[in-house]
């Protein structure tokens, strides 16, 4: 186990230097500089916001310094907003968010699993056909169209959530639900599967020949053993939720570090976009790795990939 | 209970007919297709998407207006006789573009999925095949790669190589081939111990006869399915790159980029958002449950 976790972890920081690296070098080539702008600023300016910013010193020099400072966990100063830092905008955006993510991937996960167990248990009939029909639409539609779609309709239509920002408990309902119906329908239509296949084990056959109530069946039996496959999709829905957010606040006007990734891009804030970039990166292949490691641990029959059974 | 011996009539055995096959035989492909037409929601999948594509072929040349003019004496107009989805902030005609759009998003999508389909079945193939150290490193490699989180990555590359429609097919199949390269791994490497690819070695077929002609056509289901599956999922990220503010420059219409215009107007005008984002969804789909139907349809062991 633990040589598996040390592998993984070995491909995670190999994937995370190609990404640092990537976005360094990616910067040095967009066009434009961090401080181009309308009027032309005077070279005595520029030289010393060059060299305030490091700028001046050669390629690999600056390659070291930035690799360094992400190792200290600084991702540098904001271009645009001189007072601000990325760690700044980082500690700022971040937690709402989290907030928003998390409801989200609750909403996702409760609803998805809900209306899996309810398509499976009642499988080939009308109950069925609706999730699943619900589930495809949820695939269907993406998350920044079924944003405006319920802002249009229940905010602005009905006036029954508040159109946008971020202040009460009822601000955040439609953003998350935007956010999480993709992933719901996801988590839907994988219990369907996952529950089916089980249903049809002999075990659940010998606990009905037991006599025991279905009610039983399906809580002790059926569903544990069904929700394994929900629990590998939560590296992929974790990631889903992320880079969703960052249209779903834009949408909303929610201060989260999402819309200001998007202010970023939009106003070629170079060092930003690296470091939320980079931020994000961690996050996603931190998650994806506890996943693993979690779903080695509920079912040990599952041995981690690149363990023992390859070699 | 008496039944007269002459009710019964004796029929007699020929040899022939016993082994005739009375079914006409299907090939793999029409029993595919027999097991799709049963499939109700597949079909209807099919019958939007056949309609979608003509009427992105038809569609801009419904109405006298071109899909880039301006036309500021009629902005902004709602649905009518006239113009049947309305007008835009600029006077065009939204009908025009929508299915100037069409155009651009399918071939977004099926662009992406033809790049993705022949990196990954070359890459895939060979590793899977060669096995080994060879492998071992294509593998890891695509691991790397796989770890970089997609949209991401994507939206680093657009920022960096600047808006346009090559360089969002050039983001998006970056990494978006490493699926379709594991998915035919895995059927190369269980076809390649078949009987009938270690005949075709002793017959001395050289590898890339193999390929062509056994490995590659037995993994053509897996390989079908993820590459209609891959198309909404590239239509998606077009409109989600254009929602960005990412997408391609005007006046290029994609259906991105008119959601992304028609976004401050919802208030007042939404029909400039409403068609735009109505035809993402109906296309992504029809893209979707055709995918799923061919799924079951190909291997119908995997059907629930």
């Amino acid at each position: 186990m633990a040589k598996c976790i040390g592998k993984r972890l070995l491909y995670m920081l190999i994937s995370l230097w190609l990404i640092i690296t990537a976005t360094f070098f990616f910067m040095r080539i967009a066009p434009g500089n961090p401080f181009t702008s309308e009027k032309k600023l005077p070279p005595e300016i520029e030289a010393n916001l060059n060299a305030h910013f490091g700028l001046d010193k050669p390629w690999y020099a600056q390659y070291g310094d930035y690799l360094l400072r992400i190792l200290k966990w600084d991702f540098g100063p904001s271009f645009k907003y001189k007072a601000q830092t990325v760690n700044d905008l980082i500690s700022e955006g971040f937690p709402v968010s989290a907030a928003l993510g998390l409801e989200a991937i609750l909403l996702a996960v409760a609803f998805g699993i809900i209306l899996g167990i309810i398509a499976a248990l009642k499988h080939n009939k009308w109950q069925d056909y609706t999730a699943m029909i619900v589930a495809v639409l949820g695939i269907s539609v993406p998350s920044f169209i079924m944003a405006t779609f319920l802002q249009y309709f229940l905010a602005i239509k009905m006036g029954i959530f508040p159109v946008a920002r971020w202040e009460s408990f009822m601000h955040t309902v439609l953003p998350a639900i935007a956010l999480g119906s993709t992933p719901m329908a996801f988590i839907a239509r994988l219990t369907r599967s996952s529950m089916l296949e089980v249903l049809s084990n002999d075990y659940i056959k010998t606990a009905k020949a037991k006599g025991l109530s279905s009610g039983v069946i399906t809580v002790k039996h059926a569903i544990r053993n069904a929700l394994l496959p929900v629990v590998t999709y939560m590296g992929p829905l974790t990631a889903g939720i992320l880079t969703g957010s960052f249209v779903i606040e834009k949408i909303f006007g929610i201060p989260g570090l999402g819309s200001h990734f998007v202010t970023s891009i939009s106003n070629r804030d170079y060092t930003v976009i690296m470091g939320v970039t980079v931020f994000y990166s961690i996050l996603l292949l931190l998650s994806i790795l506890l996943v693993d490691i979690a779903y080695g641990i509920i079912d040990p029959r599952i041995k981690l990939a690149g363990g023992k059974k390859g070699e | 209970m008496q039944i007269s011996k002459d009710k019964f009539q004796l029929v007699g055995t020929h040899l022939t007919d016993a082994e005739k096959i009375s079914k006409p035989s299907l090939s793999f492909w029409k029993d595919v297709f027999v097991r799709f037409k049963k499939n109700k929601l597949a079909i209807f999948g099919l019958v939007l998407l056949i309609i979608l594509i003509i009427m992105a072929i038809a569609g801009p040349h419904m109405t006298p207006y071109d899909y880039a003019t301006n036309d500021l004496s009629n902005k902004n107009k709602a649905p009518s006789s006239e113009h049947w989805f309305g007008t835009d902030d600029l006077g065009r005609d939204v009908f025009t573009r929508t299915w100037e759009g069409a155009r651009i998003s399918i071939f977004i999508g099926v662009a992406a999925a033809l790049i993705d389909l022949f990196i990954g079945v070359l890459w895939g193939g060979i590793s899977g095949y060669k096995g080994g150290r060879t492998d071992e490193f294509m593998m890891r490699l695509a691991d790397v790669l796989y770890g970089v989180p997609y949209l991401l990555l994507v939206i680093l590359l657009m920022v960096v190589l600047g808006q346009g429609l090559g360089t969002m097919i050039l983001a998006m199949t970056i990494t978006g081939w490493i699926n379709m390269a594991r998915i035919v791994r895995g059927q190369v490497l269980s076809l390649k111990s078949q009987e009938y690819v270690l005949a075709a070695k002793t017959l001395g077929a050289s590898t890339s006869r193999i390929m062509a002609k056994h490995l590659i056509p037995n993994s053509m289901a897996p390989i079908l399915v993820t590459m209609t599956l891959t198309i909404p999922n590239a239509i998606f990220t077009e409109a989600f790159l254009s929602y960005l503010g990412l997408g391609l420059t005007p006046p290029l219409a994609s259906w991105g980029t008119m959601a992304n215009d028609g976004l401050p107007a919802l208030r007042y005008y939404p029909w400039r958002l409403f068609f735009p984002a109505t035809f993402i969804c109906l296309t992504i789909f029809a893209f979707n449950v055709v995918g799923d139907g061919l799924r079951d349809a190909l291997d119908p062991r995997l059907r629930k």
